[in-house]
This record gives structure tokens, C-alpha cells and sequence, in this order.
């Protein structure tokens, strides 16, 4: 890939990229959310045709404007869990609208899986061609998809964190499969934000940082601290810097977790929470962090391990009796699960309160004004008209109206499940102030992120899940670089 | 101490339970175990006698078909309420054109008035993704009273012999035209589902709309092609009450929509597609034919006909839920 330009309107994603991916090699392709990584990738795909630049295959320059020229080409991507039809069987997803016909003319399945078992054969697992996708776990989804990019001649293979929702003897199973591909010729390009998985199968490297190639280079002669000094950069003196919140020492325990468990991510989560104190949650995606704080709020139950708020032991079957203890969820998807997105500003910033807004047996408007007044100005949610829908808003503004909706709850622990995704930078400082205003009243803030720069700005902890388990406790003072606690969250720190 | 057989024993006989797919053979239960009942509680009534039996088949030939053609709507999460309204307006279009064309301008004008009813259903949800429980329950309406309109209310006679003797009037030798009918459908239906891209493709399309358009599946053309083929369908079983009952009449089909739809999801198909049971589907057809005819032999009046049929789908449909 030469060159490769793509913008958006205005705004350019990718500014000249180059990438060489050599048959047979593992290339890692590495950066930060937002640097370009998948953007890059659908471009090869064919979901986004390029603005400018050019793209070789094998010395021959293909356009690739749609999904059918990709396959063309000999990219397969594997997706995560998009490109399976869950009710249809193994056989039949493999050969998805290139169905093996017998001489009849008609499907001949016996045919298609028997193919699919030579495909698996070569591979080295064992697959039941005849049984139901939804039928089989997620490993074996993803090998699944790998048998159909092969199945289509693939030549280049893409895979966007493969092992994000794999376990770890799953993780071994599927390098020793990409060691098989390659050594087939089958080049693989391998997206990912664990330094340990990048150094144990990458041959080389590409960073990419707003939309540029930083770094080129054989994985072998880097370290992970050079590789991540590459995706992170040079900051910018920004406004997220910490501000000491002088947390009076004595302050007492409002949460306590002892080894919470819960399904097959959660192993044994143990921290406490203190009143008045941001505790930050730091960790990569399957580290747990997310499912632990739907087990604080009341969403899933935990398996092992118990909760306790003012040191007393609660059991949360509902999340309405965790709201009812003092504890607000703010979820990660908030388009998802944070907002009715059709409704208006004012009837989301109600939904949570409408007994607050009642007069008699009825809603009161007088009062539903006023309480979207209030919080509009107090939050300083930019809206023209707050009884429009709450989809018309930017990202930010609609993130400021969950954290409004939940703040005015008046919980005395706030969960924030990546607040900032998807927020520009102006609101992720405003929302930052929310919540250290929000705890300097005595209340406790769990903010989970993966950005560390908020992370290391808003928390007077931090908290690094692995696996699975609360794995280290860093007070804010112990934390000098982005860098360091990177390496940390990463594993390769001692 | 537990014997290792005595503790492999009670997990073979729960494994075998939860291995059991409740959703795709509850209607196969179901319709035993009804049949059984009404066997031996109506045999005086002549429920078992061959005649009984080919009356059953005749009167669910119209469902049968328009069903088989469903189970493809219904496998693509879409639906189609317009069936038995367009089978009514099929059954007078048909009979007009016959006694005013002849036979085969009859036959041509019903099943064209079918496939632009269904080419309009599926052209809207197609390339205007209006949801087609909107469109086809717009088009009910509108089928039904264009119906209506056109024959001023009046019933067309059919004087065509020919025609009736085809359509559903008569029988191959000792066969029913009817149950040949119903078996093409059928055999059609089930070789396009199991054996055919097209099939593939449907399935896909209702499976994971996503998934089904990265892999290259035109899914808005599928969704338009099952659309066109329920209105084809339905207005073949249109022409088959017009030959049946020997004349067009625009009250023909009406109601049938939910009575199809009952057939495809009690037959396994799922309402949230990725499914499709054609065999279930004719089989669930059978089964609302059967209790129809249980219940009238049994001498209740229509209106507790239609309660007894009621609860009876309830049932069905909540069994084959239980996981």
C-alpha cells in the first residue's frame, strides 16, 4: 500500500500511508483509538473506498471499491463476531453464497462439508461441519471464519484483536494456527493492543499515530517500552493534569470487595472504595473491568466473593436494589444502554426520577421543566432545545446528559464505564470536573478507562485489572509516566 | 456410594432431554397427540373414514400453500399480512377474466394480480425499508376493498369446467387435485429452502442481515423476491377457492393471513428468522385443519371453535419455546 489517503469530508483519517505486507509474515499493525487502524482496515475491505494512493497486490494494482474486489484481491478479513449466520451450520456459513452445487444443479451439502473438513484437517482442528454456529463457543466462531477466508483463496489475512474474547489456552491454540498460516505463505496482518501477543507472534510492526506511519521496523530489535513510546507519542501539554484532592486519611471504607468472581472473565476482583476518593480502573479489554462493575451494579450476580457498603455485606439481585444502596452505573454503550436516544433531553433526564416529578398521580410539566432546567445548567449541557431528541446532540452533550441523569439519582458511588469514548477533548475536561466535584462531596467515584491520560488526571488510585483479577494497586504518587503504567497494565513490568 | 451406571444414567436421560430440540418438533407432538384424541373420541362422528381424511387435506390446501411460500417471508424476519386478501382478490380477478377471456387470460390476470401486489409489498420494504408489517397490513386493507370495489360486492361465478377441474374442483383418478397441489408446493418449497443458493441466501439474510450483506447477499433483493413470491402463492390459493367453491368472491382468504402465520411458527420457523421448517410448516397447516375439522365434527358453534382454536395455538406456540 502506497500513499494511502482517506478522508472523510473534510477531515483527513489516513495522511499518506505506506505498508509493505510481505506473503508469509505476521505484521502487527498497532495505534491508539482513533490513529487510523481500522479505518486503514476497511479500506482494504472495501467498505471505504480510498481518497487517494495505491494498492499492489503481488506487483498488481487492484482497486478495491467494494467487499467482492477485496475477496478478489485475497484479503479475508476475520471479524470478531459479525460474519456468521448463528442459525445456519458450520458447512453452510463456510460456503455462504458460493454453495457447492452438485450435478443437478443443487446444493450438495454432504459436498460442502466434506470440503470443510479437508479445510479443517489442514488446519489441525476439529471442527463438526454439520453442527450450528450458535451451537459452538467463540473460539471456534473464530476458526470458523478462518476457514472461510481460506475457503475463498485468502492470501492476506486481517484480524482485528483476535483474541479479545478468547481464553488463554484458546490464545496458545491460535498462534499455533497463525504459525501454520504462515508457513502456508499466508501473510497475516494482526491488529492489537497487547505488547505480549505483538512480541510472541508479529514478524514486524507498523504504528500508526493521527492518520501517520511512526514506526516501521522488525518486532525482534523492539522493546515494548520503544513500541509504546511510539503509539502514545509526544503529548501535548493538555488540560488533563492531576490536581492533588488532599483525601482526608481517615476517610471511611464506602465499598469493599473481596475476591468477586463472576462467568468465565471475572476470577477475583478484591479493592476498596473510600468516600470522597476516585478510584480508577485500569486494564486491556477482557481484563474485567466491565464485568466487574456490572456485578457492583447489581447487573450480574457474582459467583464468588461478597460486597459490603459502610462494611455491612449486601447481595444485589436487581439493579434497582443496587441503585436503591446508592450506586449508579454509567455503561460503557451509552447510545445502547445509557439513553433512550428518540426521546428528548428532558424525558431521559427524567427517567430515573419520575416519582421526584410527580404531582399526585400524575407527571407535573412544571416540575419536569424545572428539573431539566436545573440539570442543563448545572451540567452545562449545550442544547437548544432540551425538549428535542437527545440523538440530535454531539457525543459529548449526550454524554453530559447520562452523567446528569445519574449524578441527579444522588448516588453515593458513581460506576463510570469509559465515560469519555467517543468525546471531544473540550467535554472530556468538563465531565472530568463533574466528577471531581461530584466526589469532593463526599461520594466515591469507580471510572474505568482505557485512555490513561484521564485516567492518570482524574484518579487518586489506580486500580490495574489482569486476567481477570485486581492485579496491582497504585497510589497517584507511585504513577510517573503514561509510559510506566502502560508497561504495567501490559504485564511487563516487574 | 453411586455406582458409576446408576451416575451416568439420570445425565444420559437429561442430556437426551436438553439435546431434544422443543422448537422444531413440538408441532409433531402436538398434531399426534390431537389426532390421537380426536381418534378416539369422534371415530363415531366418521372422523377416521378416508373421506374425513381427503376433506382435512382439500380444506387446508389453500393454507398449505400460501404457508410454504410464508416460511420464506417469515425466514427472512419479515412478514406478510396481506396473504388472505390478496388470495380474495385473485379469486375474483380470475373468475372476471375467465368468463370475459377464457381460461388461460383467467389464469394469467389471477397470478399477475398476485405478483404486482406482492412486487408493491416487496418494492417498499426493499427500497424503502418501510417495515413490511406496515406495508402488508396497509395492503390488506387495500387488497381487500379493491376486491370488493371491482365486483360490487357480488359473487363471480366461474362457468369454466376446465378450469375447475384444475384448480382444486376435481381429482387426478382417486387423487384430489387439491392434495397434488398441495404436495408441488410443498416439494417446491422444500427443495428452494434445503437445496438452493436462494434458499441459503434467505436464510442468511433473516439470520444476520449483516453478516449475510458482507459476505456479497444482496439482502434487499431477497427481501423483495420472498415478498413477490407470498403474493404468487397467494393468489394461486385464491384461484384454487375460486375453483374449489366455483366462483370468485372478494370474502375469500379473509382471516387466512393469521391462520398461515399460526402454521409457519407452530411448524418451527422462528419469527426472528434464520429459520425455516418447510415440512413443519405443512405440517402445522395440517394441524389447524385438523382442529378445525376436530371441533366441528365435535358439533361446538363457531364462536367456541374459535376459542378452543385460540387456546390450543397458545399452547403449541408456548411448548415449543420451553428450552
Amino acid at each position: 500500500m502506497r500513499g494511502i489517503v482517506k478522508s472523510f469530508g473534510p477531515v483527513e483519517v489516513l495522511k499518506s500511508v505506506d505498508m509493505d505486507i510481505v506473503a508469509g509474515e505476521v505484521h502487527a499493525l498497532a495505534g491508539e483509538n482513533g490513529a487510523g487502524k481500522s479505518t486503514l482496515m476497511k479500506v482494504l475491505q472495501g467498505v471505504h473506498p480510498i481518497t487517494s494512493g495505491t494498492i499492489e497486490v503481488a506487483g498488481q494494482p487492484v482497486a478495491i471499491r467494494t467487499t467482492a474486489d477485496a475477496e478478489r484481491a485475497g484479503i479475508g478479513m476475520v471479524f470478531q463476531e459479525f460474519s456468521l449466520i448463528p442459525s445456519m451450520t458450520v458447512a453452510q456459513n463456510i460456503f455462504l453464497n458460493r454453495e457447492v452445487r452438485g450435478k443437478s444443479g443443487l446444493v450438495d451439502d454432504r459436498a460442502a462439508e466434506k470440503a470443510a473438513r479437508e479445510i479443517f484437517d489442514g488446519l489441525g482442528v476439529t471442527i463438526d461441519p454439520k453442527a450450528r454456529v450458535e451451537t459452538l463457543g467463540t473460539a471456534y466462531w473464530q476458526l470458523v471464519e478462518i476457514a472461510k477466508a481460506l475457503a475463498k483463496n485468502a492470501s492476506v489475512l486481517v484480524m482485528d484483536e483476535p483474541t479479545a474474547s478468547l481464553a488463554k489456552h484458546e490464545v496458545e491454540n491460535l498462534f499455533e494456527l497463525i504459525d501454520k498460516l504462515k508457513s502456508r505463505g499466508i501473510a497475516i496482518v494482526y491488529i492489537s493492543h497487547r505488547m505480549d501477543e505483538i512480541r510472541r507472534v508479529a514478524d514486524r510492526i507498523t504504528v500508526l499515530r493521527d492518520g501517520r506511519v511512526v514506526l516501521a521496523a522488525g518486532v525482534a530489535q523492539l522493546t515494548a517500552a520503544e513500541i509504546i513510546e511510539a503509539i502514545i507519542g509526544r503529548r501535548l501539554a493538555s488540560d488533563l493534569v492531576y490536581r492533588d484532592r488532599q483525601l482526608p486519611a481517615d476517610a471511611p471504607i464506602l465499598l469493599e470487595a473481596t475476591n468477586i468472581g463472576s462467568g468465565r472473565v471475572l476470577k477475583s476482583v478484591s479493592l476498596t472504595i473510600r468516600a470522597g476518593e476516585i478510584v480508577g480502573l485500569a486494564g486491556l479489554m477482557g481484563s474485567g473491568r466491565t464485568e466487574f462493575a456490572r456485578v457492583v451494579a447489581g447487573m450480574d450476580r457474582p459467583t464468588r466473593g461478597t460486597l459490603s457498603i459502610d462494611g455491612k455485606l449486601v447481595r444485589f439481585n436487581t439493579p434497582i436494589a443496587a441503585q436503591q444502596a446508592g450506586i449508579a452505573l454509567i455503561p460503557e454503550d451509552r447510545r445502547d444502554q445509557g439513553l433512550v436516544l428518540d426521546h428528548s433531553v428532558s424525558d431521559n433526564l427524567a427517567l430515573p426520577v419520575l416519582d421526584r416529578v410527580k404531582s399526585g398521580a400524575f407527571l407535573s410539566m412544571t416540575k419536569l421543566r424545572e428539573l431539566t432546567n436545573q440539570l442543563v445548567t448545572r451540567f452545562g449541557v449545550k442544547v437548544a432545545d432540551p425538549y428535542a431528541p437527545v440523538s440530535r446532540l454531539s457525543g459529548g452533550n449526550q454524554q453530559k446528559v447520562v452523567v446528569a441523569k445519574w449524578i441527579n439519582t444522588r448516588p453515593r458511588l458513581l460506576v463510570m464505564d469509559e465515560p469519555t469514548s467517543g468525546v471531544d477533548i473540550g467535554t472530556k475536561t468538563e465531565i472530568l470536573d463533574i466528577v471531581r466535584e461530584f466526589a469532593s462531596e463526599g461520594n466515591a467515584v469507580l471510572f474505568i478507562s482505557s485512555e490513561l491520560p484521564e485516567l492518570l488526571a482524574v484518579a487518586d488510585r489506580i486500580i490495574v485489572f489482569r486476567e481477570g483479577r485486581s492485579d496491582r494497586e497504585l497510589p497517584r504518587d507511585e504513577v510517573t509516566s503514561e509510559e510506566q503504567l502502560q508497561l504495567i497494565i501490559q504485564g511487563e513490568a516487574a | 456410594m453411586s455406582s458409576p451406571t446408576t451416575a451416568t444414567r439420570p445425565s444420559l436421560i437429561s442430556q437426551a432431554l436438553t439435546r431434544f430440540d422443543w422448537r422444531s418438533n413440538v408441532i409433531y407432538i402436538a398434531f399426534v397427540v390431537v389426532f390421537i384424541l380426536f381418534a378416539i373420541f369422534l371415530s363415531s362422528d366418521g372422523f377416521l373414514s378416508t373421506n374425513n381424511m381427503l376433506n382435512i387435506v382439500r380444506q387446508t390446501a389453500t393454507i398449505s400453500i400460501m404457508a410454504v411460500a410464508m416460511t420464506f417471508v417469515i425466514a427472512t424476519a419479515e412478514i406478510d399480512l396481506s396473504v388472505g386478501s390478496i388470495a380474495g382478490l385473485a379469486s375474483v380477478v380470475t373468475a372476471m377474466a375467465t368468463t370475459q377471456w377464457g381460461l388461460v387470460p383467467g389464469i394469467i390476470a389471477g397470478l399477475l394480480s398476485g405478483a404486482a401486489i406482492g412486487a408493491i409489498n416487496g418494492g417498499l420494504v426493499a427500497l424503502l425499508k418501510v417495515p413490511s408489517f406496515l406495508v402488508t397490513l396497509g395492503m390488506l386493507g387495500l387488497a381487500a376493498g379493491l376486491a370488493q370495489w371491482i365486483t360490487s360486492s357480488a359473487p363471480q361465478p366461474i362457468g369454466n369446467p376446465l378450469y375447475v377441474q384444475i384448480f382444486g374442483g376435481g381429482d387426478f383418478g382417486p387423487i384430489p387435485g387439491l392434495l397434488v397441489w398441495t404436495v408441488v408446493a410443498v416439494a417446491i418449497g422444500w427443495i428452494a429452502m434445503n437445496r438452493t443458493s436462494f434458499g441459503r441466501r434467505v436464510l442468511a439474510t433473516g439470520g444476520n442481515p449483516t453478516a449475510a450483506a458482507y459476505t456479497g447477499i444482496r439482502t434487499a433483493r431477497i427481501k423483495f423476491t420472498v415478498l413477490l413470491l407470498s403474493g404468487i402463492a397467494a393468489a394461486i390459493a385464491g384461484m384454487l377457492y375460486a375453483g374449489r367453491l366455483e366462483s370468485g368472491r372478494f370474502q375469500w382468504g379473509q382471516g387466512d393471513e393469521l391462520t398461515v402465520i399460526a402454521a409457519v411458527i407452530l411448524g418451527g420457523t422462528s419469527l426472528f428468522g434464520g429459520r425455516g421448517a418447510i415440512i413443519g410448516t405443512l405440517v402445522g397447516s395440517l394441524f389447524m385443519g385438523l382442529i378445525n375439522n376436530g371441533l366441528i365434527l365435535a358439533g361446538l358453534d363457531v364462536a367456541q371453535q374459535s376459542v378452543v382454536r385460540g387456546a390450543i395455538i397458545i399452547a403449541a406456540v408456548a411448548l415449543s419455546r420451553k428450552k
